[in-house]
């Protein structure tokens, strides 16, 4: 079994299925030649040319616009953002007509689109290269919304992302791009949309996460086993539609939740996990439920102090649990 | 090869001499009687949606009225069932000249169960119906070109031979996707047809306030295609202006930007009061440029119409917005136990798991597995 790093474990992924499927087409800014900025498109446009690998101008609506348009008429369009930053330009096309074309159009027009961006902070992004914006789309009937945090959930999720008849935002954490590497098969595996996984099995606190926040929250269990501390991690992978099975299964056993997201606090993502825990877990829970997330200020800090200051980190997580625990 | 001036097609030329009109277009007495048959039907059927509105039965109106010589003429020489239509909410003759029939209009006014636009789920106007290639339309004013760009880019790729018609308000020329659309299409030579219908306001915004320049067809110069200026009161010059620029897209020579002068006889919509914005002198001379009276006019004229043919042309589309009304109105309205169906292809909104959406407590019919799981049409 190959041992890739996340952005290879994409790059691969794109290749396969467009050599699978010739309705698939890439587009985006710089997507071609040049492979996209962090290389995500490398090798494809050698490999399938400039019709299926296209390089657009600055015009995000447009990217997203004419994508929803190719999927109507039968292509399966994987667009790239190329940072998620940049994609409000095009969020009327993904909320006013991606989202609602199947709905709106009584289930006659379906728009199967993947669109991928790189999201996240920790890489001297600043504010406008270090956003997460999951929660605007996780909160939108029609969209799928999913965030891999391994090369193996990376290939499987894309894959059933693009298979999927409805449109998808698929947010790699640019920091993971190639700092996270592991085990892929070569087997045609696909990972379903939907489905969270227990990455660690514990009994005192669970730790639900998603993207480069999964990987700080089992740092912080590792930090924490020697101290006594048995903590379970939730990997949502798919944000929407969303596992709450597998997280409420989780948070009945342990009776105590840790939520961790790097967006702002307010209305983050991790809001809906804690409803919903609160909703249908009352009864088991053995202390608040918790969240460790990025502040309430409108963008990640661009010096490595405020960054850092921002950021949740595994030494936050682990306070968070010990804290819990305690209680 | 772009045209970066632009032209002004018109009917000059056009022989009214007895038995010659449209000859030079090779339309024939038929064509002429059926595109005025399109325009009439229309009328009749825009008419009725005011009534229907003004006696409470249905809520909103969105109308045409002025508009349908344009439409008729730009739309006439496409191919039903090939080519692609990507509308607005003014495009009932549009529609109609591309196969759509006056029961599926009227069945979006009624919001019915049956209505193949939205089931009843949109407002009347937002029009689409998916097998014969007319793509469903929003709110949001301009995004829906992006889309017909997207279908002749898919088009292109696929070599196809499929052209895609798709149009705005000039008010929309405005939106930054106009820009983003031309652009783009402009770039690969897409086989796709911008239509701007102007009739000099967007609701109550009249040009002066939304655009720099009087034509709106001059901005087709930033984007290398060419750009026409049409009368759509002129009904042969928009069939020649609609033939041309889909013969050059077929023939792969790229998009054209058509921008037709049109007249708005009626207020924006339902709710609008136009009076409160425009003169009695202004409403007045407008009607002078209704394409419904100068088309016939100029069917007379040639001797293809008289007053028997007239009156039955009449009676025959009274009897199409009847049927279409009645039908229409018996039909039932959708099943709220459906409102909850394709959000998602196959899967349920949300969460896999969610108690509200597979328990007692769902609203609607107390299970959508059951919806879901079987019952689709």
């Amino acid at each position: 079994m190959a041992v890739v790093t996340y952005i290879e474990s994409i790059r691969d992924t794109l290749a396969q299925e467009m050599r699978r499927d010739e309705s698939i087409v890439v587009l985006g800014e710089d997507v071609g030649k040049k492979g996209g900025v962090f290389l995500a498109t490398d090798g494809l446009y050698d490999e399938f040319g400039g019709d299926r690998v296209l390089d657009t101008p600055l015009s995000e609506s447009m990217i997203v616009g004419v994508s929803i348009g190719a999927a109507v008429a039968g292509m399966r369009p994987v667009p790239e953002i190329q940072f998620a930053d940049f994609i409000f330009p095009a969020f009327n096309q993904i909320l006013s007509e991606a989202a609602r074309m199947r709905y709106r159009s009584n289930g006659a027009f379906s728009v199967p689109m993947t669109l991928r961006s790189p999201y996240g902070g920790g890489v001297h992004g600043a504010l406008y290269h270090s956003q997460s914006v999951e929660a605007f789309f996780a909160h939108i009937p029609g969209l799928k919304v999913v965030i891999p945090s391994t090369p193996y959930d990376a290939r499987g999720l894309l894959r059933s992302a693009i298979r999927d008849d409805d449109p998808v935002l698929f947010f790699e954490h640019k920091k993971m791009y190639r700092s996270v590497r592991g085990e892929v098969p070569d087997s045609e595996y696909t990972v379903p949309l939907g489905s969270a996984k227990v990455t660690r099995e514990g009994s005192d606190v669970t730790v639900i996460g998603y993207g480069l926040m999964a990987h700080y929250a089992l740092e912080a269990a590792d930090l924490l086993e020697g101290e006594g501390v048995s903590v379970e991690v939730v990997d949502l992978r798919t944000l929407r539609p969303l596992d709450g099975e597998t997280v409420l299964r989780s948070v009945r056993k342990t009776g105590k939740a840790v939520i961790v997201y790097e967006d702002n606090r307010f209305g983050g993502f991790g809001a809906e996990i804690s409803a919903i825990l609160a909703e249908e877990a009352f009864d088991h829970l053995d202390g608040p439920i918790v969240r460790v997330t990025g502040p309430d200020v409108p963008g990640v800090p661009y010096n490595h102090v405020l960054e850092d200051w921002f950021m949740p980190s595994p030494d936050r997580i682990a306070d968070a649990v010990r804290r819990l625990a305690a209680y | 090869m772009a045209t970066r001036t632009p032209t002004k097609p018109d009917s000059q030329g056009q022989s009214s001499d007895k038995g010659q009109f449209g000859a030079d277009l090779g339309l024939s007495r038929d064509d002429l009687i059926e595109m005025y048959k399109l325009m009439a039907i229309t009328r009749a059927v825009d008419e009725r949606m005011w009534i229907l509105n003004r006696a409470g039965k249905i809520p909103f109106v969105i109308s045409g009225q002025g508009h349908e010589g344009a439409q008729v003429g730009l739309a006439y020489p496409l191919r039903k069932g090939h080519d692609w239509m990507v509308p607005y909410y003014r495009s009932v003759a549009s529609l109609i000249t591309f196969g759509m029939s006056p029961r599926e209009i009227m069945l979006a006014q009624f919001a019915r169960g049956v209505d193949p636009s939205s089931g009843g789920r949109q407002m009347p106007g937002h029009y689409g119906i998916k097998d014969r290639n007319i793509l469903s339309v929003s709110s949001p004013v301009a995004t829906q070109l992006l889309h017909a760009t997207g279908i002749a880019w898919a088009a292109k790729l696929r070599k196809t031979e499929q052209v895609v018609i798709t149009y705005i308000g000039e008010g929309s020329s405005n939106q930054g996707d106009f820009h983003e659309g031309l652009n783009f299409a402009g770039i690969h030579k897409l086989p796709v047809i911008y239509v701007v219908e102007n009739n000099g306001y967007a609701i109550s915004v009249p040009m002066a306030l939304q655009s720099a320049v009087e034509d709106i067809a001059v901005r087709a110069a930033g984007y290398a295609m060419p750009g026409v200026i049409v009368d759509g009161s002129d009904v042969l010059a928009c069939y020649r202006a609609g033939r041309d620029a889909i013969d050059r897209a077929r023939a792969g020579e790229g998009p054209t930007l058509i921008e037709a002068k049109v007249s708005r006889l009626t207020a924006h919509s339902s709710d609008d009061q136009h009076t409160k914005y425009r003169s009695a002198e202004e409403l007045e001379a407008e009607k002078g440029k209704d394409p419904l009276p100068l088309f016939r006019d100029q069917l007379r004229e040639a001797g293809f119409l008289d007053e028997a043919g007239e009156a039955d042309l009449l009676t025959e589309s009274r009897k199409v917005v009847e049927d279409a009304t009645d039908w229409a109105e018996s039909q039932p309205d959708p099943d709220p136990a459906t409102a909850q169906r394709h959000v998602y292809g196959t899967e349920p909104p949300a969460r896999m798991d969610d108690p509200l959406w597979s328990g007692a407590r769902f609203i609607g019919d107390g299970g959508p597995f059951g919806v879901l799981g079987g019952g689709e049409e």
